[in-house]
């Protein structure tokens, strides 16, 4: 089993977001990076195949050298050797296409990306890699399970689950629920510092899209409180006032 | 501009952000001219074909082949390019849901279009093709350029109304080529909780966290949820002690919601919690912590015991209903 997982950098969740340039650039100061915690399940349920069933777990991103503690620390999990493509991640199409170039003549037999990042949620990587691959793509799988050739698979649907089989070489998306995060141990550690990473120059393909500017929501007003005596009376705000319900 | 627009079903009938997706494609052709296809995809009767008629669409693409029957991202995308191609569309418009987010990357790699998921605003075209989205899980909002002359846009349910605009779409019987053995997925069953409302879709959100003390106290959550029609979340620690399954959680690591109104019952609200549901029109926020940082996002606030206030509030949302 020869299993590539992609992996995002992306600000820690606490990350207070503000921008600067005339906000049109996020503001990376004083930002912890981690690698987004949907890939980080990916990656973790990839080596739980491999030790169950023999194979290789690669790791890939699509990133500028700030990227490589998070593609160090994939190693560090448990992957047995890393690709970083030597790019800024302009939009989803740009990663999918950087990413099926690479892995189009390494035979992958199982292909995982997480469900979205949490930056930029765009959702689209394992669609994308899906058909530029011509193999199929499941979004938001909760289970996976690999037999004779076959990903046995649950996924999240519109209000329900579903159990489907994919043949593999099919490309993935992780949900919560998949697995938990496995965290880097001390020799994990020390054997990332010498487990092959190897940087790949882009392939000059062209975003799509282009992000022309931010901007933060705007401040609410101040929130009206209700005693709790009168509870009942959010009802009647939500009503007449709100018009919500 | 020619648009072609996924029209999901479930179970033979159009979902609500169908609609939302035909009612956000016939304003834009209203603006820029051109035709509105609806593509349906599967078994629907044809009386409730006409319904996308209602609102707006010109024609209508039915795709009914056996390959449909089940959904899978292979065989849908098939469809909707085969449809883009045959009308010569140059903006395809699909509905965010888990569904749309299987389908629309494929029908983008397959035109060669650019693609922006999760779009919350209706295009500009001032200067190019610009939309907006939400990014950083709702943390702020993103313009974003396409440059291709295809377009493919995931736009956010319960993000768009739905408008009337009557027409008398023609409809005209598919075949997209396909065959049951050319796609290399396969369904075994689909468990949908019957009577529920879909997170994802819901206009009214109930949720819950720690400050709710246990799962044996949910039926208080419940109950609000059932007399107004709405659906239940809950916060992250409370699915990651499992009191309540994972496909409830919303923020920024769970699902992203923007219903029209969000009642968090003992919820502090931190602000991975907010990122996922600060879209929301209204935010009313129940915490015994007048400290509790949701009462900042919220637009009207309770501070007091959830098991002293909620009673009072199911009660008076009873005598609401029954009253209205």
């Amino acid at each position: 089993m020869k299993i590539l997982v992609c992996i995002s950098q992306v600000p820690d969740t606490t990350t207070k977001v503000t921008f600067t340039d005339n906000n049109t650039k996020f503001n990376t100061q004083g930002v912890q990076f981690i690698i987004n915690p949907y890939d980080e399940l990916a990656l973790t349920r990839a080596l739980e195949i491999t030790e169950k069933q023999g194979g290789t777990v690669s790791a890939i991103t699509v990133g500028l050298a700030d990227t490589e503690p998070s593609i160090r620390k994939a190693l560090a999990i448990g992957a047995h050797d890393a690709i970083r493509i030597n790019a800024e991640p302009i939009d989803g199409f740009f990663v999918a296409e950087q990413i099926a170039n690479y892995a189009k003549n390494e035979g992958f037999d199982l292909i995982f990306t997480g469900r979205e990042s949490i930056d930029y949620n765009g959702g689209m990587v394992a669609g994308l890699l899906g058909e530029m691959l011509n193999i199929p793509s499941v979004n938001v799988i909760t289970a996976i399970e690999i037999e004779n050739g076959v990903a046995q698979l649950e996924r999240d649907i519109d209000g329900g689950r579903e159990k489907l089989t994919a043949t593999l070489p099919c490309v993935v998306s992780a949900q919560k629920e998949l697995t938990e995060p496995r965290i880097p141990n001390m020799r994990g550690i020390m054997a990332a510092r010498t487990k092959p990473l190897k940087v790949v120059e882009p392939n000059g393909s062209q975003a799509n899209t282009q992000t022309t500017s931010f901007e933060l929501p705007a401040p609410k007003g101040a929130c009206k409180l209700i005693d709790v005596a009168d509870a009942g009376k959010l009802i009647d705000l939500l009503h007449n006032e709100a018009k919500v319900i | 501009m020619n648009i072609i627009v996924f029209a999901e079903n479930q179970d033979g009938a159009f979902k609500k952000s169908s609609f939302e997706a035909v009612s956000y494609a016939a304003q834009i052709a209203a603006a820029h001219g051109g035709q509105v296809t609806a593509v349906s995809i599967g078994t629907v009767a044809a009386e409730k074909l006409a319904e996308l008629g209602n609102y707006g669409a010109d024609a209508i693409l039915n795709y009914t082949d056996a390959v449909f029957n089940q959904f899978t991202g292979e065989a849908y995308s098939k469809a909707l390019s085969h449809a883009a191609k045959n009308k010569g569309a140059d903006l395809i418009i699909i509905s965010n849901t888990y569904s749309g987010k299987m389908v629309a990357p494929r029908v983008a790699a397959k035109l060669n279009a650019g693609m922006v998921s999760g779009v919350i605003s209706m295009p500009e075209t001032s200067n190019g093709f610009k939309v907006k989205r939400m990014v950083f899980s709702g943390k702020s909002f993103a313009e974003v350029a396409i440059n291709t002359s295809i377009k493919v846009l995931s736009i956010t349910p319960n993000s768009f109304s739905i408008v009337e605009n009557p027409k008398s779409p023609s409809v005209e019987t598919m075949d997209a080529g396909l065959s049951t053995s050319d796609v290399k997925t396969q369904t075994i069953e689909v468990a949908r909780a019957t009577g529920k409302i879909p997170l994802t879709e819901a206009e009214l959100v109930v949720s819950g966290g720690r400050g709710m003390k246990g799962p044996e106290n949910w039926h208080l959550i419940e109950t609000l949820a059932d007399t107004l029609g709405a659906a239940t979340a809950c916060s992250k620690p409370v699915s990651d002690i499992h009191w309540r399954p994972h496909s409830e959680h919303v923020g920024q690591t769970g699902i992203t919601i923007k219903p029209n109104l969000y009642i968090a019952i003992g919820i502090s609200g931190a602000i991975q919690h907010l990122a996922g549901v600060s879209s929301s029109k209204v935010i009313v926020a129940i915490n015994k912590d007048p400290e509790a940082p949701f009462f900042k996002a919220a637009d009207y606030g309770i501070v007091g015991d959830a098991f002293e206030v909620l009673p009072k509030i199911i009660e008076a949302a009873k005598a609401f209903k029954s009253a209205s």
